[in-house]
């Protein structure tokens, strides 16, 4: 092949970025999806109520103990035959990775709502408050603050995981790169390119979450 | 609901050949485990030494295995067997690049454990870091004042209590491993995750497929699990570390 041919990155642009978009998109998704039925499922792995503490239980092990490939594709394989109808491999990996990080998420959250000091609960049940109001006003508010450094780390895991819907063909950055690179013949450059793009920005987020942990360490 | 289970789908031939399906799976195990354990030396060997570097005074050695670090952490898993699979090759000298493209034994196996290994090694470092920083300062201080020099001190009082301060989380980055080598199916190992689709494609028996392959992993995760748990019950040290069981 010889000599790098940079003047291919140009022309791809546009594409790169409607890949860079997906990406981005399938990752605030999953991330906001993430949170919400992770900080539940903490919620039910918390609780005293048995079955909803094994039911928790199980699915975030379960999540947990297999690849993330082979999570993709049974989603893909599965979510057609439960709703009758194809879906797009965009939609399956959205409900793929908010279902998958939600178990990460979980424990996150879980280890940020033991990290309120029980008295916090207690003071909320003494003030006559239900447990509803809280968890909600109480101890998720500083169970969530305590935990933001390892939420986001984990969201930046969750960004270079999404590189991995190449195993269903849904357009991301890496795959607007793999075509691009074949489109131009030039694939060398196309996937040095699309390092450099995440390296990028997962290096920044990941300097900024270093500064941001030291400064709630101070606060607390 | 409208699938069709057949349960005898592994013993089954495949389209066109002699082999069974079962066979594809249980080569697609031999090499998710042939890969994921290749990879571990690799990763044990470079993170332990990378890892030891960054706590050493050498400032200038620490800075490049923080780069190290970053490097591997900050792309994509699947990015980087890209760009060792397509790009390093292209950066070789020409006869070098020439070999490994086209006379390379087992390329993608070779390939795809380089650049597990490595992926693996920075994960590893930071482990190794964050245990030895773990141990109080008097440590290094007592070794250093009783005659023995710096690597003496790392030799026989640092490095044995780290290593086992990290066991447990080297415990869930060996399960990581076997997970971490499903992405290898992209440049076209034949491991499990490989076969998986390649089956799934020819057998359209989606779910049972997905079950063994899913099934195996288990396995792989249980071993790993039990293997560094016994390690981690014949290391200890009686009075020091204590863990709940």
């Amino acid at each position: 092949m010889g000599q790098f041919d940079y003047t291919v990155l140009k022309p791809s642009l546009p594409f790169i970025w409607t890949g860079l978009k997906f990406s981005v998109t399938l990752t605030l998704i999953a991330m906001s999806g993430g949170i919400v039925i992770g900080t539940l499922l903490a919620l039910a792995r918390l609780s005293s109520l048995k079955p909803l503490y094994t039911g928790a239980m199980l699915y975030v092990d379960l999540m947990r103990s297999i690849p993330l490939v082979m999570v993709i594709l049974w989603f893909f394989l599965v979510i057609p035959l439960i709703i009758g109808k194809p879906v797009g491999a965009e939609y399956s990996a959205i409900i793929t990775f908010t279902a998958f990080e939600a178990a990460y998420y979980s424990e996150i959250m879980r280890a940020g709502i033991q990290s309120v000091s029980k008295g916090q609960a207690m003071a909320g049940y003494a003030l006559g408050m239900t447990y509803g109001q809280t968890m909600r006003l109480v101890v998720l508010p500083q169970a969530f603050r305590n935990m933001i450094p390892v939420l986001l780390t984990q969201t930046i895991i969750l960004f270079q995981d999404t590189s991995l819907v190449y195993a269903i063909g849904a357009k991301d950055l890496l795959k607007a790169a793999d075509i691009a690179g074949k489109n131009y013949n030039r694939p060398v450059e196309m996937y040095l390119f699309s390092a450099v793009i995440y390296f990028a920005i997962c290096f920044t987020l990941s300097t900024f979450v270093k500064r941001l942990h030291k400064r709630i360490a101070v606060l607390r | 609901m409208g699938y069709h289970w057949h349960w005898g789908i592994y013993f089954d031939k495949i389209k066109g050949g002699e082999e069974t399906y079962l066979s594809w799976l249980i080569t697609g195990f031999g090499w998710t485990v042939a890969v994921s354990l290749c990879s571990w030396i690799i990763a044990l060997v470079l993170g332990g030494l990378i890892g030891t570097v960054r706590t050493t005074p050498l400032r200038w050695a620490a800075r490049l295995a923080n780069a190290w670090v970053e490097l591997f952490r900050n792309i994509p898993l699947l990015v980087q067997f890209f760009l060792w699979f397509f790009v390093v090759p292209e950066l070789l000298p020409e006869k070098l690049s020439l070999w490994v493209k086209q006379e390379m034994p087992a390329k993608e196996f070779v390939t795809a454990t380089v650049c597990l290994g490595l992926f693996t090694s920075a994960r590893i470092a930071e482990q190794v870091r964050a245990g030895i920083l773990s141990l109080p300062r008097g440590q290094r201080l007592a070794g250093l004042a009783m005659g023995l020099t710096l690597p003496q001190t790392y030799r026989h009082v640092l490095l044995p209590m780290a290593c086992r301060i990290i066991l447990p989380p080297l415990t869930s980055e060996f399960m990581n491993v076997f997970k971490n080598s499903s992405v290898a199916f992209a440049i076209g190992v034949l491991e499990l995750t490989f076969q998986a689709r390649q089956m799934q494609e020819d057998s359209e028996q989606g779910i049972e497929t997905y079950l063994a392959v899913t099934v195996l992993y288990f396995i792989c995760a249980f071993a790993a699990n039990r293997v560094m748990s016994w390690i981690e019950k014949r290391t200890r040290v009686p009075g020091y570390i204590t863990t709940a069981k």
